[in-house]
């Protein structure tokens, strides 16, 4: 408490500070009303007062934020509607807050007493360029979601949706995804090709991946480097490599073999993405095996276990979480592949980003957006198993997890 | 790895088998005894009487050999399907045998002309050119050799599809001489009799074999030579030029139609290439099958109005009488040519050595600047915008940290036509910027920004892509500066911009030098994001390539741009595994 006060700033600065806020908000109004130095000024004035008034009179805090942002919320009804109240609802808690939390010296209860003014400027500013940075970061994959609900087949936001209109939002997009034949039989074609390519890339990787931490291994870093290759080189020279090997590749399956041209066709992306795969599943797996306590499988060994069990009894179930991280790397690079797919695969073999791709090119339906959602909702989900899985595989490991 | 010793740290100081497989190791290479516990009088045995020395060496072996079989399987797989094909796209930048396979002929005759001279080519070279053509344009594969062709010098492809529909009017007109000579002469039965002689005459089967692989080349299946049509020796002797236009013919037709030489209608090819030996040949004391038939000819020869080949290719079209296209040919015959890799370079090969392209077409080099200006760029913003949120990350709290990684994380595992398609959204000129920059009264309404299909466009969305590239590793690396040093020297009397960029910055470079490589690789080498929201102004090189093997189908410039994007790749990362190490790529 003695700290608190002995660093509460004085109230003429409290209001300073929050006239020069309030001199900004007062920009942003005014040139959307008209006038940019009339918002400017009266933005300054009021909230200058305001500040000032709240302070001097010792109000009770929470009753006094409440207030401002109640009076915040009619005058942005009066003058831009439901989307001004929001917008100014928003405004209105921002400076109820902001002026107590300047005004009590709340803001320097976090940081070291010795700390300079400029210090404590610069800390906030810094907080605030970050914000910026993430908002940066966060708005493309938040803005695709409720765009994806517009009832029109617009790529913006419509009046109606502004307003929050129920009319304004729809279910049609996705209706479209997953009735229209072209949605749905390239998001089938997807679900075909990325767990094949996965479960051959983490098969063949995780075995490799336990020959590679073997104490011994001949021309270790030259084999790392060629089994890192797909990933090293740009997907765009992939392409065009496999585009020629895959089509002599397919012309012989076809003709020597005389297998269907269809399935040829998906053995050839199923390959190619496997290859791409490759790379993480061998990079997550050494590194979970780094941290493996090799006198376990010499116990294991001891006690009568051939290798095979003891891979599977003992060496698998610790080094599970590793796998399925990279198992998961692996399927998000084909799930997610479009050039090499675009140059080996045949119309038939049409990926779910293959149509997006064609549909972006050609602009044709706001679909895109929809789909574009449900991949945000599944990549979300496969974030949090590898996290958990992570957090699990150290936690196995002995260390804490963060 | 490998290092570990006896009691290192990290392992338990009991010894492990491991580590007499070190003891093994190090054995081998030197021949002294260990100086521990090795008794004084010879080698020190094994449990079961060999030399401990070899039984080690024997577990060494084992546990390699274990290690190898393991490893192999993945191996060969990403060796056949991926570092195979990359290969062959690297030949495929240098390799031009079209021209030598479809031409063979005519390129082994324009080997002596001197394109200097400014002369057309001597008579030969049009005979073997009509000869090799006609094949050609059976085949369907002189379009191609056009195509080719038309590459290095503008009109080829035309020159050649026009040509091979006209090829056929020399030989109709002395096909009519012939008929009137003797009717048989347009039957494919008279001309396979005269062509296989007598049935127990010996064959010529070197003139069969250089067909065999000549044909074969041309329809792209494999012939073998006995199970074709072979001239008797002595007709290809007496004939050579008309055996070899028969032989040729016989195996086009058995192999890629399928059908009895003897029942089809001759090639019109046959005729100039028998008056052109009967020029030379004494046929009078030839006894084989259809003697007196060729004879009758020989004696008739006279009446049979006759015209040189470069008259001939003279009225089929007139750009064949000039030198021009046959400098093309012959600068072009070679098996491997650099002209792909100077065509990438905006040069092209020409009879006097590589010269720079015509003004209008030199685009590729400025291509590879932009992209390498674009990516540096990109790298730049990825730097400003990265630092900060890694330094921020690794001065928090870890929990705090924690959760707003996940803020990094999420773009970084959202599908990448997700995040292209969201900045399609924002940026385009009816987006969600421009319409709150209107709402908000900063923009006029009819003077929005455009901001997609343009470089800017390519540079924020694709900053946005790799941010998470740069990110990721700048916080490995800060994480692990302890901040006491900052505070070190902030009490040691440096001011917060001293302590910053003499102590702090320099301990974060690593981060950055690992960070920038990586965005600097993945940028050089996108394809995705420039072309939907690059326009026509901000793509990069990887468009052009695509182009090229999609829409222009020059497979061979597209391979040997690959190429040179492929080695500056190659040697970026050289430098990042000088720097930071490929066994220390990290994920997530």
């Amino acid at each position: 408490m003695s700290i608190e006060l002995a660093h509460k700033p004085g109230t003429e600065f409290t209001a300073a500070v929050t006239a020069a806020f309030g001199a900004f908000a007062g920009l942003l109004v005014g040139t959307s009303q008209g006038s940019a130095l009339i918002g400017i000024l009266l933005g300054a004035a009021v909230l200058g007062a305001l500040a000032w008034g709240l302070l001097n009179f010792d109000l009770p805090e929470r009753s006094a934020r409440w207030g401002v942002a109640a009076v915040f919320a009619v005058l942005g009804l009066l003058i831009g509607g439901l989307a001004g109240l929001v917008v100014a609802l928003i405004f209105g808690w921002f400076f109820g807050w902001f002026i107590y939390w300047l005004g009590s010296g709340r803001y320097r209860i976090r940081l070291a007493p010795y700390l300079t003014p400029g210090q404590v400027l610069w800390h906030y500013t810094f907080r605030v360029i970050c914000g910026a940075i993430f908002v940066f970061l966060i708005t493309p994959i938040l803005v695709v979601m409720p765009l994806s609900f517009n009832a029109e087949d617009f790529f913006t936001f419509t009046p109606e949706m502004l307003r929050f209109d129920p009319e304004g939002y729809s279910l049609k997009h996705y209706r479209d995804f997953f009735t229209n034949n072209e949605w749905q039989r390239s998001f089938k074609n997807s679900l075909i090709i990325a767990p094949v390519a996965t479960i051959i890339s983490v098969s063949l990787g995780t075995l490799a991946a336990i020959g590679l931490s073997q104490s011994h291994v001949p021309f270790r870093r030259s084999i790392m480097a060629i089994l890192i290759s797909p990933m090293i080189v740009p997907l765009i020279i992939s392409a065009t490599g496999m585009f020629f090997f895959y089509s002599q590749i397919g012309n012989w399956m076809e003709g020597a073999l005389g297998l269907n041209k269809t399935f040829v066709g998906y053995v050839k992306v199923v390959l190619a993405h496997a290859v791409l795969g490759i790379p993480f599943v061998i990079i997550t797996v050494t590194a979970t095996l780094v941290g493996f306590d090799r006198s376990l499988t010499r116990a294991s060994a001891n006690m009568g276990a051939d290798p095979v069990r003891t891979f599977f009894k003992v060496q698998m179930p610790l080094i599970l979480p590793g796998v399925i991280s990279g198992g998961l790397f692996a399927f998000i690079t084909s799930f997610d592949e479009v050039v090499v797919v675009l140059f080996v695969g045949s119309a038939s073999q049409k990926t779910l980003p293959w149509q997006m791709f064609t549909g972006l090119r050609e602009q044709i339906s706001p679909t895109i957006l929809a789909v574009a959602t449900i991949l945000v909702v599944i990549s979300i989900a496969l974030l949090t198993t590898v996290e958990l899985l992570r957090r699990r595989s150290e936690r196995l490991r002995g260390m804490s997890p963060g | 790895m490998s290092t570990i010793r006896g009691t290192g740290p990290g392992t338990a100081d009991a010894p492990s088998p491991d580590d007499a497989l070190h003891e093994a190791a190090a054995l081998s290479d030197r021949d002294v005894p260990p100086p521990h516990g090795a008794p004084s009088d010879g080698p020190m045995l094994a449990a079961d009487g060999t030399p401990l020395k070899k039984s080690l060496a024997r577990a060494l072996r084992l546990q390699k050999t274990r290690a190898l079989m393991l490893i192999a399987p993945l191996l060969i797989f990403v060796l056949i399907s991926f570092i195979v094909p990359i290969g062959q796209m690297l030949w495929r930048s240098v390799e031009n045998d079209i021209v030598a396979q479809t031409l063979p002929h005519t390129v082994q005759e324009l080997a002596g002309w001197d394109s200097a001279a400014n002369e057309l080519p001597p008579e030969p070279v049009f005979e073997a050119m009509y000869f090799d053509m006609f094949i050609a344009a059976e085949a369907k594969s002189h379009t191609k050799l056009g195509t080719r062709l038309n590459y290095e010098q503008t009109g080829m492809s035309s020159l050649f599809r026009q040509s091979g529909r006209k090829l056929d009017d020399l030989g109709k007109d002395y096909q009519k001489a012939f008929k009137a000579i003797d009717g048989d002469w347009s039957k494919g039965e008279a001309w396979f009799e005269l062509m296989s002689g007598a049935a127990d005459a010996p064959r010529a089967a070197d003139v069969a074999a250089a067909q065999a692989r000549n044909v074969a080349t041309l329809i792209d299946t494999p012939i073998a030579a006995r199970d074709g049509f072979a001239p008797s020796q002595e007709i290809a002797d007496l004939l050579p030029l008309t055996a070899r236009a028969y032989t040729a013919m016989a195996m086009f037709m058995q192999f890629e139609d399928g059908d009895d030489p003897a029942g089809e209608k001759p090639w019109e090819t046959l005729y100039p290439a028998l008056l052109r030996d009967l020029e030379t040949a004494d046929v009078s004391a030839y006894a084989g099958p259809r003697a007196g038939m060729l004879q009758t000819l020989a004696a008739a020869r006279g009446d049979i109005e006759q015209i040189s080949f470069t008259d001939a290719f003279a009225e089929i079209d007139e750009d064949w009488v000039v030198a021009e296209p046959w400098r093309t040919i012959q600068t072009h015959a070679r098996n491997v040519t650099p002209g792909y890799f100077l065509n990438a370079v905006d040069m092209r090969l020409t009879p006097d050595g590589a010269a720079a392209q015509p003004e209008d077409k030199q685009i590729l080099i400025r291509l590879f600047q932009r992209t390498l200006v674009m990516s540096l760029v990109i790298m730049g913003s990825c730097i400003l915008l990265g630092y900060p949120i890694a330094y921020l990350l690794a001065n928090l709290p870890m929990r705090t940290a924690n959760i707003l990684l996940i803020l990094v994380l999420l773009p970084f595992w959202t599908s990448l036509l997700v995040r292209t398609s969201a900045w399609k959204v924002m940026l385009q000129q009816q987006g969600v910027i421009n319409d709150t920059l209107v709402w908000l009264g900063l923009v006029a309404d009819e003077s929005r920004l455009v901001m997609i299909n343009n470089q800017f466009g390519t540079i924020v969305a694709m900053t946005h892509i790799l941010l998470p590239f740069m990110i990721l590793p700048m916080y490995s690396v800060m994480q692990t500066i302890p901040p006491s040093y900052v505070r070190a020297a902030k009490s040691l009397g440096a001011t917060n911009w001293t302590a910053f960029w003499r102590v702090y910055f320099p301990q974060s470079v690593p981060g950055i030098g690992a960070g920038s490589i990586l965005v600097f690789i993945l940028a050089i080498g996108y394809y995705i994001t420039p072309e939907i929201v690059g326009g026509t102004k901000g793509v990069f090189i990887s468009n052009r390539i695509a182009y090229h093997i999609s829409s222009s189908l020059n497979w061979g410039l597209a391979a040997a741009l690959g190429t040179i994007l492929l080695a500056v790749v190659l040697l970026l990362y050289w430098c990042y595994d000088k720097i930071v190490g490929i066994d220390n790529v990290k994920l997530g």
